[in-house]
């Protein structure tokens, strides 16, 4: 609390940041510790209003401007991954590095990014020896640094947004946007990153013991020169901080039914350790703990699932059983394995993913079985080896089991729908995330595509959630903020307990009353049975 | 004597059999509890009744001189027939295998055998008067194989197929018994022991008699049973019944001696762990429990009999036929009549009546023969048929009439729950030893069974489901359950979630959801919010649903004190002081409320002013104030936090 946290230092421009970009600006960089609560104790609230004010205005000047601007998105420049134990003496630097986006660049320009990452994060140690900093803020881009494992630190660096301006002698003007990008969405990106390799293949330490640097290399190379491809991070917002879960809503009788195949299943199929069930993309169940399954279901709904668009998705909500074909028993299929069970060359090979890496540390299998609009995952231990014989017995045991449930889970998600009447309700836009259960809820966002999640909103009101987001990180009371965004836009953000509620309003002329009645309105209609705070 | 008087009875479908005559012998097979009636040595038929088939089996079998002993092994498979001293005959009952007859001698020479006995579905054990010889049959080869055999002098033998023990007469006076114990394969001899004599032997004659022994199993232990018809002490001149323990491993010995008080012919029969002596001379029976307290000498314990002597409850013989056409009325039967034999554990067999029945005890009537309620108790406790009984009993104990007094009605609970502890310890140790996999995968399935059939689920499973879960920290599925209320509400489950917190944090949001949920327990929310001092929350929470004018400000005011909240303290103040405005006119507190209000403002102005006063506080706490003064007058949300509204700097200038 004594030290000043909020650190402002000029950087030399040749040897700062701004020497890896074109231009030379002068670079002023703040750098901002992970003691975030405090960072705006000399300053308050007041002061942060005007600049947010003028941040709308700027929004909206920048609506009636556009034809004339071309706007670039935030982009990844860098992303590397070191160790600074690893070329602890002066010439050994290169060492260090253990994985480096894009790997074209110099040796030494890549050995210069990498120490002033390693000098940033000793120097801001002083002023916050417990934690550490987490990003570097320039005028071009913006650095996020990350230490998932003890002395492994991963930094990715993206270049903030860009307006280019024709100036009045038709010369383009670079115009870099410093304040839009969110510390607290490109952070979690990055841990994400860290997740999503610890997924596929364990942590960095058991590479280590496995096989050294060079295997852990490998595998850092393997796995990043392809994910790093998938990150979309023009749009990251709130919900890549809360890396939730959607949860399928369903009656108790329904669910019930799942549970009993489910373990009817395991015990058929006893070589089953864990399983998971999926319905449209939204979790059912899950026999892995939180934290191991929030990542599993991004790998799901955004990698695996995009890539098998249902063939027979058109049919889903018509009776099947009348209209299943002779000799096609099921709808069943897998979507990691075999693809065609009557190939007898047909490999049965699925993805290795590593669970419980803080105990017990377990490697399993991956099966993911599809019946519609159902999926099931079944995780088995990684020493047992599937046979094909295994997967047809699977197969002809849950496929035929699972197309009855999913026709079932529809039917009875249509008459739910139905009896509630929610198709008929007024659309309120708004995101929900619950931290205990890692529930989320988002009526912004549409359906998510392999490339992009699209939102049905203007990016500005994303990044004014994301504001309110970090005001909440900073109090543990409940809290509950209102903003006039630009045009008719009210933003309202509540916290209550562990469950945010983020609601965008747009109502000509209205006023805090009026906003307020509105977000009361969903209250009582969407969270009426838990305990929300009004 | 009404028949509610009668605690003993006859089983009410007997087994029928040809009564014996000169042309029919009747044989009982003590091991599969069968009679065989063998006409003219079989050339006629024999037919083999049990008390569990209906269906008699019967077949013929060739005359080869008078039948001794005949009997089946387990499972009716090989029939074993001794017709002279020296040999048994043999033929399979096993479908598509040879029926013809093969023989088997006694290995030893010069011996004589006494009978045999079928230890499993091919193994049996001759017992001759030199020894005893255990031989395996093998049907295919249609020959024997001797497993064993054991040389012993023996006057007679016993047989008890529970126990698998068969207990041998030896030397002279006959009183010194060897059991040998049969399991698989395998005889084992157990330590021999002496049946101690009613007086030092006369003559050197045989002075024990099979007679007055018998085997049974109670309460799980083999006991010897010795009707000693003399008591070994002067005083006392009736017969007893000496219980000699003999367990599997380790040396008899005597334990219990159950006092007839009378002499004449007894017979003894085993029921429900219960021993029967019948008394021929009187024609009643009595009964004793070797668990009830007895008298404990030092070694033995003592007995007498649980309840008065009674006969066994008058029995009708079924009129003869199946014929309609005979309206005969039905006969009564001649009980304890000499032509009657016991056999263990529960069997009385009339030979000349052609009847083999099983003895019952009838519970009912016993609750009024014995009026100590807790011996009664202890008594019902062990048998099997109780639980309507002593439920008949709890309800007659607190009915008007025979209202039985409070120290009767706590010794009964007392005797309840120690029986119930036993059960409640014994059902633990069950479900530590199920994988807890399995045990939710079918509370799930039961579950699910009662919802579908929209049956209430009952508290205690779905405690059972949590507790297991908790038990192996399952927490992740507890709360799916909870998520998709699978476990229903209710205020018990939410005050079982709350004492999990300390466990599983999320359990607090849990718990608090439920009750929401439950519309009911608008209080329980207001505690909670209270004891983890989110006074603020509490309030806003009541004022939501409208009841705000009716709680007590003093609950609130303390927990605000006792959060050090300078400002929340005042803030709480502030909004009762407008309650009491608006219902009242007046700030004031009521008189009652009064006092408390203003010691604990006084002492917060105290407070105040040692640490420092309001200055730095200030902005916030009139903002605060603020919002919620203004929302009592629905004006604006508490607690706001605007980015463009200019009201909220204005008034957090003043």
């Amino acid at each position: 609390m004594s030290a000043p946290k909020k650190e402002r230092w000029t950087a030399d421009s040749s040897s700062g940041p701004a020497a890896t970009t074109s231009g030379g600006t002068a670079s002023e960089a703040e750098v901002r510790s992970s003691g975030g609560s405090c960072l705006w104790a000399g300053r308050g609230r007041l002061p942060r209003l005007g600049g947010r004010a003028g941040m709308a205005a700027a929004a909206s000047g920048a609506g009636a401007g556009a034809a004339q601007e071309k706007q670039f998105p935030p982009a990844l420049l860098s992303f590397f991954i070191y160790n600074p134990r690893f070329g602890p003496r002066e010439g050994e630097e290169e060492n260090k590095i253990l994985f480096y986006y894009p790997n074209e660049v110099e040796k030494n320009e890549k050995i210069r990014n990498v120490g002033l990452c390693e000098a940033i994060v000793q120097f801001t140690r002083t002023f916050s020896p417990s934690k550490p900093a987490k990003s570097l803020h320039t005028q071009k881009n913006r650095q996020f640094f990350n230490e998932p494992e003890e002395n492994f630190w991963m930094v990715m660096v993206v270049r903030n947004p860009i307006i280019e301006k024709q100036s009045k002698d038709g010369k383009p003007v670079v115009e870099y946007q410093e304040e839009e990008l969110l510390d607290k969405v490109y952070s979690s990106v990055l841990q994400q990153c860290y997740s999503m390799y610890k997924l596929f293949n364990g942590t960095f330490l058991r590479a280590m013991e496995d096989g050294g640097v060079k295997l852990l290399k490998e595998r850092l190379e393997k796995f990043f020169h392809r994910y790093l491809q998938t990150l979309h991070l023009q749009s990251c917002d709130l919900l890549d901080i809360f890396g939730g879960i959607s949860f399928f809503p369903l009656d108790k009788m329904t669910y019930l039914k799942i549970q009993s195949f489910i373990n009817r299943m395991e015990e058929s199929l006893s070589i089953v350790k864990y399983t998971a069930f999926l319905y449209n993309d939204q979790l059912i169940w899950s026999g892995l703990e939180q934290d191991d399954m929030r990542i599993l279901y991004k790998y799901l709904t955004t990698s695996l699932f995009p890539r098998h668009i249902e063939p027979e998705l058109a049919g889903r909500d018509s009776p099947i059983r009348a209209e299943m074909p002779g000799n096609l028993q099921h709808y069943g299929r897998f979507l990691t394995g075999p693809l065609n069970l009557n190939d007898p060359e047909a490999k049965c090979r699925f993805p290795k993913i590593f669970v419980n890496t803080d105990d017990t540390y377990e490697a399993l299998h991956l099966i993911v079985y599809k019946a519609m609009s159902a999926a099931v995952c079944f995780m088995i231990d990684a020493s047992i080896q599937p046979t094909l014989d295994f997967c047809r017995r699977l197969d002809s045991i849950v496929g035929p089991q699972l197309t009855v449930l999913a026709s079932d889970i529809c039917e009875q998600f249509n008459i739910n729908k139905r009896m509630s009447g929610s198709e008929k309700e007024p659309q309120f836009k708004f995101i929900y995330f619950n931290h205990m259960n890692l529930a989320e809820k988002s009526t912004v966002h549409m359906r998510k595509t392999p490339s992009v999640s699209l939102t049905s909103v203007h990016p500005d009101l994303m990044k004014i959630l994301g504001d309110i987001n970090s005001d909440f990180t900073r109090v543990d009371e409940d809290e509950e903020i209102i903003v006039k965004a630009m045009s008719d836009y009210w933003v309202v953000g509540k916290k209550s307990d562990q469950r945010e509620l983020y609601v965008i309003l747009n109502q000509k002329n209205a006023n805090l009353i009026e906003v307020n009645e509105e977000v009361k309105k969903l209250c009582a209609t969407q969270f009426n049975n838990i305990f929300f705070l009004d | 004597m009404g028949e509610e008087d009668y605690y003993l009875e006859l089983c009410e479908r007997p087994v029928h059999f040809e009564k014996a005559n000169p042309v029919n012998c009747v044989f009982f097979d003590e091991a599969n509890k069968q009679v065989f009636a063998v006409r003219s040595g079989g050339a006629t038929g024999v037919v083999v009744k049990g008390p569990d088939d209906r269906n008699p089996i019967s077949f013929r079998m060739e005359d080869k001189g008078e039948v001794k002993c005949i009997k089946f092994s387990l499972e009716n498979k090989i029939l074993a027939v001794q017709r002279t001293s020296k040999t048994v005959d043999f033929s399979n009952f096993i479908p598509d295998s040879s029926q013809l007859e093969y023989t088997q001698e006694c290995k030893t020479k010069n011996a004589n055998i006494l009978g045999f006995c079928w230890t499993s579905s091919t193994e049996i054990v001759f017992i001759t008067d030199q020894g005893i010889e255990f031989y395996q049959v093998l049907p295919e080869k249609r020959n024997l194989k001797l497993l064993k055999s054991q040389n012993i002098n023996v006057n007679w033998y016993m047989y008890c197929p529970e126990g698998s023990v068969i207990l041998l007469s030896t030397t002279v006076l006959g009183n010194v018994l060897q059991p040998f114990y049969f399991r698989a394969g395998t005889m084992s001899k157990l330590p021999k022991f002496e049946i101690e004599l009613p007086a030092a032997p006369k003559s050197t004659k045989l002075s024990l008699s099979e007679r007055d022994i018998a085997m049974a199993t109670i309460y799980g232990q083999l006991y010897v049973l010795f009707l000693r018809h003399h008591s070994r002490t002067s005083n006392s001149a009736g017969a007893e019944v000496v219980l000699y323990h003999l367990p599997r491993e380790g040396a008899c010995k005597k334990m219990h001696i159950l006092k007839l008080n009378r002499t004449g012919k007894f017979a003894l029969n085993v029921v429900d762990n219960l021993v029967v002596v019948h008394h021929q001379d009187t024609e009643t029976s009595v009964i004793f429990d070797i668990r009830l307290r007895g008298e404990f000498d030092g070694s033995v314990t003592l007995h007498h009999p649980v309840l008065p002597a009674r006969s066994i409850q008058p029995y009708q013989i079924p009129a003869a036929g199946p014929a309609p056409v005979t309206s005969q009325s039905p006969v009564p039967c001649k009980l304890y009549s000499s032509s009657w034999i016991v056999f263990q554990p529960d069997i009385i067999i009339s030979a000349s009546q052609g009847y083999l029945w099983n003895l019952q005890v009838k519970l009912q009537p016993i609750v009024n023969l014995l009026p100590d309620k807790g011996r009664l108790m202890d008594f019902l406790l062990q048998r099997k048929e109780c639980k309507m009984v002593i439920l008949s009993v709890c309800s007659q104990m607190l009915t008007e009439s025979d209202r039985a007094t409070l120290p009767v009605i706590a010794t009964v609970f007392d005797k309840l729950n120690q029986e119930y502890k036993k059960y409640l310890d014994a059902e633990q140790n069950y479900t530590m030893e199920t994988p807890h996999k399995f045990v939710i995968a079918v509370l799930m399935e039961y579950i699910r069974s009662l919802n579908q059939f929209q049956i209430t689920v009952q508290h205690y499973l779905h405690e059972l489901v949590i507790r297991t879960l908790v038990q192996h920290s399952l927490f992740s599925t507890l709360h799916q359950f909870l998520q998709y209320h699978v476990l229903s509400d209710s205020k018990p489950l939410a005050c079982l979630l709350l004492s999990l917190e300390s466990f599983y944090p999320p359990a607090h949001q849990l718990s608090l959801d439920m009750l929401k949920r439950l519309s009911t327990a608008n209080d329980e929310i207001v505690e909670v919010l209270l004891s983890k001092h989110q006074v603020l929350a509490a309030l806003r929470f009541i004022r939501g649903i409208g009841g705000h004018d009716n709680i007590s400000a003093r609950k609130f005011l303390d927990a605000a004190k006792q959060t050090e909240d300078h400002m929340l303290f005042y803030t709480i103040f502030r909004f009762f002081e407008q309650r009491n405005q608006r219902l009242r006119g007046n700030p004031s507190f009521t008189p009652g409320e009064n006092r408390a209000a203003r010691k604990l403002w006084g002492s917060h102005i105290q407070y105040q002013e040692i640490t420092g006063g309001w200055g730095g506080a200030r902005k916030l706490l009139v903002w605060r104030t603020l919002g919620l003064v203004l929302k009592e007058q629905n004006f604006v949300p508490a607690r706001i936090s605007l980015s463009l509204f200019t009201v909220v700097r204005v008034d957090s200038g003043c």
